[in-house]
C-alpha cells in the first residue's frame, strides 16, 4: 500500500513540535530532555476547554500542527484516532467515585471516559462532520492508526489526520500498565502524490521476524520502549532524515510492518 | 463500493445465545429485559443481562485474560458453527490474511472497577491478580478473540462508544480493498459495568422501566450486553441467492456535542446519504431501517429528523432495544445481525414496550412485527462524541437473478 506523507505534528518530553524537533531526530542537533509543553490552543470553546484531559489536548496539538504544515483545512479531513488507553487518569477518577459510597459519578467525567473523546472534541473544535474513527491495539496502536490511516488514504479520495497519543495513568493503575510519559504524532496522509508531499511510505505486512528499528539516541529509545505512541519515532526519523530508509515496526500476532520510505 | 458476503454470524444478546433463539425471540416478540439485578448495583433500572457468564471462565490456557467481557466473547464464538466457519476461511486464506476488526466501549473494566474495592489499605495498590493487559486494556477482547479463532492477520479493537462496531465493517471493506488481508472477522463485544449504569444514570439517561424508543412517554435507556461476529468476504462466485452481503457504509461526525445528538440529527443524515451513496441505492431502495432508537427524548427525536429527511414517513422502521436493551458497543453488530436475519426470513421487528407513539415523530415507526419480503435494510448506529455509522445490508444475487 503506497501513500503519501503531506504533515507532520509531534509533541513530547524535549520534542516540542515538528519544526524544532526535526534536527534533534535527524541527530543534528542535541535531544535535551524538559517536560512536555502544550502549545496554547483556541479552538474550543474555553468552556469546553476546560473539560478536557491530558489526552485530548495533546491529540488537538498535534493533530493540528500535521494539518497546518500539510496546509489543509482541519474541517475537511476523516480523522483517525490511536491510542492505547486514552485518558486514563480521567477513568481513574471515575473507578475512585464508584469505590465510595453513593457513587455519584460527574456527567463531564462519564462523557470523557469514551475512547471517542478526543475525537469529539476535536469534531467540535475543527467542526469537522467528516467520519472519525478511534482505535486501540495495545502496543501496537499506532502501528494500528497508521495501517487504518493508510488504508483510508488509499481507498478513499480525501486527505486523512492521524493522531495518535498517550498519556500515562497515575497509580495505582500505572503499577499494572506503566506508561513512561505523555506523547503525540500527528500526520497527514494521502492516497496520491501533490505537491506538498514529503514523502513516499510503501507499507506491508509481513511475517519475516525482522527486527524493530531503534532509536540511535537513548533517551529516544527509551521513550519508543515506554510509550505505545512513541512507537512511531522511527517513521519520523526517516522523515526527517530525507533520505530512503526502510523501517521495520512492531504489529501484532508475530507481525511486523515494513515501510519503505522514499522523500519525495 | 464491491458488496461483501456475509459468509457467517453469530449472535449472543439478551435474547439469548445463538442465532435460533434470537430468531424465536425476535419473531414472538419476546424482551430480554428484567429489572437490575446486576452484582450490587442499586439503581432503579432494567438491564439485558446474558446469564451463566459468572460460571464460564475463558479458555484455560488463556486464563489472563479472564473477564466478564472476553467470557462474553468466548460465549459469543462457540455458538452458530462459528469457529467451524472460521477454521474453513482459515484453510482458503491463510490465518495470517484474515483481518480481526472487534468494537467494544469499555472492555473488561469491571474487572478494574472490582479491584478498586480490594486495594491495599497501606499502598493503595490494586491486589496483584489484576491482569491490565487481559481485562482493562481497550484491544483485549480483540487479543483474546485472535487467539481463540487461531488467526495471525491484522487486527486492532475499534472503540467510538455506540457506533463501535459498526464502524468496523467499514474498516473491513477499507482493509479488503486496500490489499492488508482477504477476509475480516468483524463484531462487537460489550459488558454490564458499574461506570456505564452509574454514568448514564448521571446524565438522567436510565429509564426506570424497559426502555420505549420513539414513545411519547420514553424516559431513556435500558442498558443490555452482548458479543456478535460476522466473517466478511469478498463475494464468492456461487455464493448462494440468499447469501446477505454488505452493501454500503456511511460515517459522520456531528462536530456538536459530547452527549448530546444534533438536534436536527444532521450528522445522522449525513451518514444515511453517505451509506446509500456506496451502496450506489437510493432511499426508495431500503425496505426496513432498523433504527439507533435508544428510547431519550432527544436520540430519538434527533433520529426520527435524520430518517424523515432522507426517506419520508414511509419506509417501516423500528428499533430493536426494547427487545435488547442498548448493547452499547456492540449494539452495532448485533443490529446488523438482526437486520440480516429480517432480509433471510423476511420479516420486520416491531419495536417492543412502546405503547403511544411520540406524534412529534415522524418516522413510519412499526410497533407490530410484519411478515414480508425484506430486500434491504438500513441499520443506524449514534454514538457519544457525535460517531454516526450507517450500514445498508442486502441480497444483491437474489435481485439480479430476478
Amino acid at each position: 500500500m503506497k501513500i503519501f506523507v503531506e504533515g507532520v505534528g509531534i509533541l513530547g518530553p524535549g520534542l516540542c513540535g515538528w519544526q524544532a524537533s526535526q534536527a534533534i531526530l535527524a541527530n543534528t542537533a542535541a535531544y535535551v530532555d524538559a517536560p512536555l509543553v502544550i502549545p496554547p490552543n483556541d479552538l474550543l470553546p474555553s468552556a469546553e476547554r476546560r473539560r478536557t484531559g491530558l489526552a485530548v489536548k495533546i491529540a488537538m496539538a498535534i493533530g493540528c500542527e500535521a494539518v497546518a504544515n500539510a496546509q489543509r483545512n482541519a474541517a475537511e479531513l476523516p480523522s483517525v484516532f490511536a491510542s492505547s488507553a486514552g485518558e486514563g487518569e480521567n477513568m481513574q477518577a471515575i473507578f475512585e467515585t464508584l469505590a465510595a459510597d453513593g457513587r455519584e459519578i460527574s456527567p463531564t467525567r462519564f462523557h470523557n471516559s469514551v475512547h471517542n473523546a478526543p475525537s469529539g472534541y476535536w469534531s467540535i473544535a475543527t467542526k469537522s462532520m467528516a467520519p472519525s474513527i478511534s482505535l486501540a491495539c495495545y502496543d501496537a496502536s499506532f502501528v494500528a492508526g497508521l495501517i487504518e490511516a493508510g488504508a483510508q488514504a488509499f481507498t478513499g479520495e480525501n486527505a486523512v489526520v492521524l493522531m495518535s497519543y498517550d498519556a500515562p495513568y497515575t497509580q495505582p493503575v500505572h503499577a499494572a500498565r506503566p506508561i513512561s510519559a505523555s506523547f503525540g504524532i500527528g500526520l497527514v496522509l494521502t492516497g496520491n502524490k501533490t505537491s506538498r508531499s514529503l514523502a513516499e511510505l510503501d507499507i506491508s505486512i509481513s511475517r519475516q521476524n525482522c527486527a524493530s528499528t531503534p532509536m540511535t539516541i537513548a533517551p529516544l529509545e527509551s521513550m519508543r520502549m515506554g510509550i505505545p505512541a512513541a512507537r512511531g519515532l522511527p517513521l519520523l526519523v526517516a522523515l526527517a532524515a530525507h533520505t530512503r530508509s526502510q523501517i521495520c515496526l512492531d504489529y501484532v500476532a508475530g507481525n511486523q510492518v515494513n515501510v519503505a520510505v522514499r522523500p519525495c | 463500493m464491491q458488496p461483501l458476503q456475509l459468509s457467517a454470524f453469530t449472535l449472543v444478546s439478551p435474547l439469548g445465545a445463538g442465532i435460533n433463539a434470537t430468531l424465536d425471540a425476535l419473531r414472538a416478540g419476546k424482551s430480554g429485559l428484567e429489572r437490575c439485578n446486576f452484582l450490587d448495583v442499586d439503581l432503579d433500572t432494567y438491564i439485558g443481562r446474558i446469564k451463566g457468564l459468572e460460571d464460564r471462565p475463558v479458555r484455560p490456557d488463556l486464563a489472563d485474560y479472564d473477564c466478564r467481557n472476553n467470557r462474553l466473547a468466548q460465549l459469543g464464538l462457540e455458538q452458530d458453527n462459528f469457529m467451524d466457519a472460521v477454521a474453513s476461511a482459515r484453510g482458503r486464506y491463510g490465518h495470517e490474511r484474515i483481518g480481526l476488526f472487534l468494537g467494544t466501549s469499555t472492555s473488561g473494566i469491571l474487572e478494574t472497577e472490582l479491584a478498586y474495592r480490594n486495594r491495599d489499605p497501606e499502598t493503595g495498590a490494586l491486589p496483584a491478580k489484576f491482569k491490565y493487559f487481559g481485562s482493562h486494556s481497550c484491544y483485549s477482547v480483540a487479543d483474546y478473540a485472535q487467539q481463540v479463532l487461531g488467526l495471525a492477520g491484522p487486527s486492532m479493537v475499534v472503540s467510538t462508544a455506540c457506533s463501535s462496531s459498526a464502524k468496523v465493517f467499514g474498516c473491513a471493506r477499507r482493509m479488503i480493498e486496500a490489499g492488508l488481508c482477504d477476509a475480516a472477522i468483524v463484531g462487537g463485544v460489550d459488558s454490564l459495568c458499574f461506570t456505564t449504569l452509574y454514568g448514564f444514570n448521571s446524565l438522567g439517561l436510565v429509564s426506570s422501566r424497559p426502555c420505549r424508543p420513539f414513545d411519547a412517554e420514553r424516559n431513556g435507556i435500558s442498558i443490555g450486553e452482548a458479543a456478535g461476529f460476522v466473517l466478511l468476504e469478498k463475494v464468492a462466485a456461487n455464493a448462494s441467492p440468499d447469501t446477505v452481503m454488505l452493501l454500503g457504509v456511511g460515517e459522520s461526525s456531528d462536530a456538536y456535542h459530547m452527549s448530546t445528538p444534533h438536534p436536527e440529527g444532521m450528522g445522522a443524515q449525513m451518514a444515511i446519504r453517505a451509506a446509500l451513496q456506496t451502496a450506489g441505492l437510493t432511499a426508495g431502495d431500503i425496505d426496513y431501517i432498523n433504527l439507533h432508537g435508544t428510547g431519550t427524548k432527544s436520540n430519538d427525536a434527533a433520529e426520527d429528523q435524520a430518517v424523515f429527511s432522507v426517506f419520508g414517513g414511509n419506509t417501516p422502521c423500528s428499533s430493536t432495544k426494547g427487545a435488547t436493551g442498548h448493547m452499547l458497543g456492540a449494539a452495532g453488530v448485533a443490529e446488523a445481525i438482526i437486520s440480516a436475519l429480517c432480509i433471510q426470513h423476511g420479516f420486520m421487528p416491531g419495536g417492543l414496550n412502546t405503547r403511544n407513539l411520540d406524534p412529534a415523530l415522524k418516522s413510519h415507526y412499526l410497533l407490530h412485527n410484519k411478515q414480508q419480503t425484506v430486500n434491504r435494510v438500513l441499520s443506524n448506529s449514534l454514538g457519544f462524541g457525535g460517531s454516526n455509522c450507517s450500514l445498508v445490508f442486502g441480497q444483491e444475487i437474489k435481485r439480479l437473478s430476478q
